[in-house]
């Protein structure tokens, strides 16, 4: 791959000749922020999924969420900005804390925490007629974030390279989102979601519909990321875990009993010394 | 094309090598089936044809004898040998329009707050209840809007002249501002036909619009909400984009029913030919109005004439409903997220 060329395209973005507008509007501080779930429970209707998970997840950190498939994961990452309630009957227990500030707790407007805590989700999911350019500012325009015309083009040349998309699409800003291939589609995703500047990016199996070319991709987009903002992600495939987290956690499920987390702790111990034996069996590949 | 074939190692055997005839396959049943609703599909089309022949054929003595004078007579006099669909025509679109512009923002409104708003328990309870309107007769509709709607929507329509008279559409000819002002002149009028029709255009458009929102793909809607986008955000970002198509095509299925409706129009209005814009102002007429008015006592002659305005009409909503069906069958294709 043509990384060099990649690490020059970034490199003269960040000296902020074409995005000083931008930038200059950028008031955030980039590392993210600490987002903690304590004592997490849910329910989907009478059935309970999760049992009192609690997980810490500090910023310019990345933690990945591994499991077998039904144990809770997107569930879990769902709560954690509070698009889990968006499911007819579900329900759950506990707090989530955005820097110390529980986001369920009443007077939290639930428009702002998922603003503050962005997502990609599984399948990509770009609004298909909106334009490239258009697809990547769209959350300014659901959030009602008025942007002008020229700042507009120096974000949207930001995310994009953030996201590791802009060489691709710099030709074809003008295209419909629903031309991409389906990397390219999910890292227009996360483009999309770092335009409104989430203090906190969760990535739901981003990359289980993807090619190895188009997963490899978007694990340089992550590692890129991963000192910009807190990065969640769930992933089914144990190299990935261990390639782009420095922090996992274990969830399981037993049969008919909700999930919770097994264990959880720095990425490198999980896998070659993991105290839990069942935590050893599933890295291992012995089930699951 | 010549391949060479696979038959021995050796053999250097060449033949042409031609498709296998393949027949698609179907069990008995599927055959019945097949044939049952090729039948009833076919038996439609027919009907609908027939109709069309029956009246093009009737119209023929009536076309020959007026001629274009047809189009652009607006009397409707048998007696003086003077007929012409001028007015009715315009009579039946100011009354259709009128629904439509009446119908089209509310049930857009209802039908995007089933979907998107309201909670997830009364969602089927709201459904029935726009299907509940739907099959109300619309001689009920009529009897409602001449004996309930009417007396207060004349107030409205006096309203509307006093402040926007100036305005072709909305002057009255009379004094809106007279002590005792002339209510006659405000009944019967195609405003308030149009207000009673668009209770029977609401739940047709509201039905196909909710149809249609209900497809908005999930992924897209996820996507808008967990930007922080607002309920109307995401309708505004995914679920009006996806469904434009059905906007347009339920609302033109619902112009189709309103340019046909006859009960209600003829309960309400007050039959007058003359071409007018002033939607407020009593007497109007449409052309299914006026042909369930004079089909009991038509000579032969008469008879003719009113079919071949019934031909008209047929052509016309026949146009609409064609147009809707193929944007709403247009609309479905490419506007998700597969890849
Ligand atoms: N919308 C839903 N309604 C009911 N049950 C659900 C729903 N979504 C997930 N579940 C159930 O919750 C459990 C956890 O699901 P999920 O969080 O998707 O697991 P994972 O992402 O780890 O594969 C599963 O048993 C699943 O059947
Ligand atoms: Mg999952």
């Amino acid at each position: 791959m043509t990384t060099a060329t990649d690490e020059a395209l970034i490199q003269s973005t960040a000296d902020g000749q074409i995005m000083s507008g931008w930038s200059e509007r950028a008031p955030s501080p980039r590392g993210g922020a600490r987002l903690e779930a304590i004592e997490v429970s849910a329910w989907f209707g009478q059935t309970q999924v999760l049992d009192d998970v609690s997980l810490s997840m500090p910023p310019a950190t990345v933690t990945a969420l591994i499991g077998p498939s039904g144990c809770g994961k997107s569930t879990f990452l769902r709560i954690l900005n509070r698009m889990h309630e968006s499911v007819p009957g579900a329900q759950l227990a506990g707090e989530v804390r955005l820097n110390g500030e529980d986001i369920y707790a009443p007077g939290q407007r639930v428009t702002r925490a998922r603003k503050r805590i962005g997502m990609v989700f599984q399948k990509p999911n770009p609004f298909p007629a909106m334009s490239i350019a258009d697809n990547v500012t769209s959350g300014l325009a659901l959030t009602n974030i008025r942007i002008s015309r020229g700042d507009r083009r120096g974000l949207v040349e930001d995310c994009l390279n953030r996201a590791g998309l802009w060489r691709e699409v710099k030709d074809r800003l003008g295209a419909p989102g629903s031309v991409l291939s389906g990397g390219q589609q999910q890292r227009l995703c996360i483009a999309r979601a770092l335009a409104v500047e989430p203090e906190v990016l969760l990535m739901d199996e981003p990359c289980s519909a993807l090619d190895p070319t188009s997963t490899r991709r978007i694990e340089e987009t992550i590692a890129e990321l991963s000192s910009q903002v807190t990065i969640v992600i769930v992933t089914h495939n144990m190299q990935q875990a261990h390639r782009v987290s420095q922090q996992a956690a274990l969830f399981l499920a037993d049969e008919r009993a909700p999930g919770g987390i097994v264990e959880c702790g720095p990425t490198e111990q999980l896998f070659s010394n993991p105290v839990d034996p069942r935590t050893a069996d599933y890295v291992d590949g012995r089930f699951g | 094309m010549t391949i060479v074939g696979n038959g021995s190692p050796q053999g250097v055997q060449i033949t042409p090598r031609l498709p296998r005839r393949l027949t698609p396959g179907r069990e008995p049943s599927d055959w019945i089936f097949h044939g049952l609703a090729t039948t009833v599909g076919l038996s439609v089309l027919a009907v609908t044809g027939a109709i069309g022949l029956f009246l093009g054929y009737q119209s023929i003595p009536t076309l020959r004898h007026y001629g274009w004078h047809f189009f652009t007579q607006s009397n409707w006099l048998p007696e003086l040998n003077q007929i012409g669909i001028a007015a009715v025509l315009v009579g039946t679109a100011e009354v259709a329009l009128i629904a439509m512009f009446v119908s089209f923002p509310l049930a857009l409104m209802f039908a995007l707050f089933i979907t998107d708003y309201a909670p997830p328990r009364i969602k089927s309870w709201l459904v029935s209840a726009v299907d509940l309107m739907a099959a109300v007769p619309s001689i009920i509709y009529g009897l409602w809007g001449f004996f309930l709607l009417q007396p207060h929507a004349i107030d409205v329509a006096r309203w509307l002249s006093q402040y926007l008279g100036w305005l072709p559409i909305f002057h009255v000819d009379t004094d809106p501002n007279a002590a005792v002002w002339q209510q006659s002149s405000y009944t019967g009028s195609a405003f308030i036909a149009g207000l009673a029709v668009s209770m029977m255009a609401i739940p047709l458009a509201c039905a196909v619009m909710r149809a249609v929102f209900d497809q908005a793909p999930l992924g897209e809607r996820e996507a808008a909400m967990a930007l922080g986008g607002t309920r109307f955000g995401v309708a505004r970002t995914v679920v009006l984009p996806f469904a434009k198509g059905g906007i347009i095509g339920g609302t033109m299925l619902a112009l189709g029913r309103a340019l046909g409706e006859t009960a209600a129009v003829l309960i309400i209005i007050s039959p007058e030919y003359l071409i007018k814009a002033r939607i407020l102002e009593a007497g109007t007429q449409t052309i299914s109005a006026l042909i369930a008015a004079n089909f009991g006592d038509a000579t032969t002659s008469q008879l003719s004439a009113l079919l071949t305005a019934g031909f008209v009409l047929f052509l016309i909503t026949l146009t609409v409903n064609t147009c809707a069906a193929v944007v709403i069958r247009r609309s479905r294709s490419g506007a998700s997220t597969d890849i």
